[in-house]
């Protein structure tokens, strides 16, 4: 049994909008895991990658993350947690159209004061665009890179803080074949160089069995919405791996 | 706050459009109410000064702000003639000094003034190159004149013909340059000078020719007896002044018959000023007296009352542009919730993403107001001049 990173308890979360609720009595994540988080679309697993990363805030529960307990910060102070121990990217990659490659890589330290912008963080973001082999586009404005090259500067932009959890929603879901294999890669490869957590929402069931573990909300107790009942995705107890052989350890 | 105004500027160099059409919108609002009256005050002040320093202007009757202008700015319409024995009735009256004016004739686009010296001394304006006024036919440029046509002292200017289809009427006349006037930044500076008998001969009333009793001007003669000698339309005529032919110019007629545009009439006091006014009171007078200060106050009067709506409805275009320009901020806002969203979702604080856009504000608002500053700059600079050319 690892140290573990995440500890989520009596978490309860509802939108204010709509029937959807999620609730998940206990869900621990060890540091160093890989996760991929998976389960029909709607059922709630971008908004437990939100609550993991102190983006939203549960009506009741707690969420520890790397020790520190989230869902007691202010807003404040989740922001300043996140931006030094997340990484976050995203399906749409979210890249600021008006911004070179080098400046979104660097956006995280231009838009937070606690984070301090100088010449090593600049060589860091260098080495980063060079790693995932967009060191030669670093001056070109994101609209101007191709789907790949996209999801690529936004996964340098969520590296560069050196972060001990990687929160990816469908990193993968827009990209060919080839550029699929390859952010994974540059994902799994920092998680095991730095043994930081990667947690992954993905609809890709090609690809899961290069986490080391699988969250799967079909295993939860879920009733669709319209059926009268209330919409609930309810995480029983601690998943952990599952033991039907799709699990694969990289 | 260095980091925010960066991602602004970045921002509103990527959408330079919109960047550009917002600041040219703010800098003109912002310009035009205050460039408008930087222009309309310089211009005034420039307009009344050169009023205050003319006491009196003499005219046949007629438009008094088609006189003064011509008098003052040598720039507006000629107005009614008058007769140069003016000159002789204000002298008699001891009251003023008078100073002729005809101001009719141009050369290549630069009014000719012809005068006397005594205007020079009038206005305070000093030869700085070549000499003075020495010999008919000579003329003395404005500093700005010479400027413009890069003519020095020794050279020559030709008067422009009033009409090209008028082949009876004036012909041009080659004027030596014997001197170049200092800058007075004045219309003195874009006017060409010339005596006043020199302007009668532009105008036909004085002229040299062959001398007829000569035997070479025999062609040149229609009859002859013991006292007068008619010639006929081969007769030469000079259309320049020179040492050799000098001696042929003269004038039919009394001098006292010949034009005149204006007299600056200069009463030695207050008391010789009401005496001289009193004296052109008379309905049958076919002159007028009239101080260039009332007149030019009366012209000015206008021009701020028009300035004065010319400014409400720049400030009400100005408000809806105002409200405009917010209403792209506020959309802009919107359409960037997104981009915002981002930020906040990867750990971006309010007061950085909240600088971005108030940099953006600012960025915006304080081009506009440099950029304002600098029009307003420039017409303070030539819009004077601009304007007065455009209201002349």
């Amino acid at each position: 049994m690892g140290v573990e990173l995440i500890r989520i308890s009596n978490l309860e979360f509802r939108y204010s909008e709509g029937e959807f609720c999620l609730e998940i009595p206990s869900l621990t994540i060890e540091r160093g895991t890989t996760a991929a988080v998976i389960g029909p679309s709607g059922c709630g697993k971008t908004t437990l990658l939100n609550l993991m990363a102190g983006v939203t805030k549960p009506m009741a529960g707690q969420v520890l993350t790397n020790a520190v307990e989230v869902t007691a910060l202010s807003d404040a102070e989740r922001r300043n947690f996140r931006i030094r121990n997340i990484g976050l990217v995203f399906q749409e990659f979210e890249l600021l159209e008006y911004l070179t490659v080098l400046d979104n890589i660097l956006l995280p330290y231009r838009i937070n004061a606690s984070m301090e912008l100088d010449k090593a963080v600049r060589d860091r973001a260098v080495e980063l665009a060079n790693q995932v082999d967009i060191g030669d586009k670093l001056n070109r404005h994101a609209t101007k890179l191709s789907q790949g090259e996209k999801q690529r500067v936004a996964v340098c932009r969520a590296l560069l803080p050196d972060p001990v959890l990687l929160l990816a929603d469908e990193p993968t879901g827009n990209l060919d074949p080839n550029n699929k294999g390859r952010v994974l890669d540059i994902l799994l490869d920092y998680a095991a160089r730095t043994g930081a957590t990667l947690v992954t929402v993905t609809h890709d069931y090609d690809l899961i069995g290069r986490f080391g573990r699988v969250i799967d909300f079909r295993d939860f107790h879920s009733v669709p919405s319209g059926s009268g009942e209330r919409a609930t995705s309810r995480i029983a107890g601690n998943p952990g791996r599952r033991d039907n052989g799709e699990t694969g350890q990289r | 706050m260095k980091d925010s105004l960066y991602l602004a500027w970045r921002y509103l160099v990527y959408h330079r459009i919109k960047t550009a059409i917002l600041i040219t919108s703010i800098t003109l609002i912002v310009f035009l109410p205050v460039g408008l009256r930087v222009l309309v005050s310089q211009s005034a002040d420039q307009l009344t000064t050169r009023a205050q320093a003319t006491p009196l202007i003499v005219g046949a009757k007629g438009s008094p702000l088609e006189l003064v202008l011509n008098s003052l700015y040598f720039e507006s319409d000629v107005p009614a003639l008058m007769k140069y024995s003016e000159v002789a009735r204000i002298d008699m009256t001891r009251l003023a000094q008078a100073i002729p004016l005809y101001v009719r004739f141009r050369a290549r686009g630069h009014p000719i003034v012809g005068t006397t010296i005594d205007y020079f001394e009038f206005r305070g304006l000093e030869v700085v190159q070549g000499t003075n006024l020495t010999m008919l036919g000579d003329c003395v440029l404005g500093a700005r004149v010479a400027e413009a046509l890069g003519v020095e002292p020794g050279g020559a200017v030709i008067s422009s013909p009033e009409s090209v289809f008028d082949i009876a009427g004036v012909y041009p006349l080659k004027m030596r340059v014997a001197g170049i006037l200092g800058f007075s930044d004045s219309p003195d500076d874009h006017a060409v000078f010339v005596d006043i008998k020199t302007a009668w001969i532009i105008e036909g009333a004085g002229h040299g020719h062959q001398d007829l009793s000569r035997s070479e001007a025999v062609g040149s003669v229609l009859s002859r007896d013991s006292a007068t000698i008619v010639a006929n339309a081969a007769v030469v005529q000079y259309n320049e002044i020179t040492p050799d032919n000098i001696d042929s110019f003269h004038f039919h007629g009394d001098l006292g018959d010949n034009n005149l545009t204006a007299i600056i009439a200069v009463p030695s006091d207050q008391r010789s000023e009401a005496l001289l006014r009193g004296r052109y009171e008379s309905a049958d007078d076919m002159s007028q007296v009239v101080p260039p200060v009332t007149v030019m106050d009366e012209l000015l009067d206008t021009i701020l009352t028009v300035q004065s709506y010319v400014i409400v409805a720049v400030v009400v275009v100005g408000l809806s542009t105002l409200a405009t320009a917010t209403l792209v901020f506020i959309l802009s806002l919107k359409l960037r919730q997104r981009e915002i969203q981002t930020m906040i979702r990867i750990g971006g604080s309010r007061a950085s993403i909240g600088w971005i856009v108030v940099s953006e504000i600012v960025v915006v608002l304080s081009t506009s107001v440099v950029l304002a500053l600098g029009l307003t700059f420039i017409t303070s600079r030539f819009g004077s001049a601009a304007i007065r050319a455009l209201i002349l």
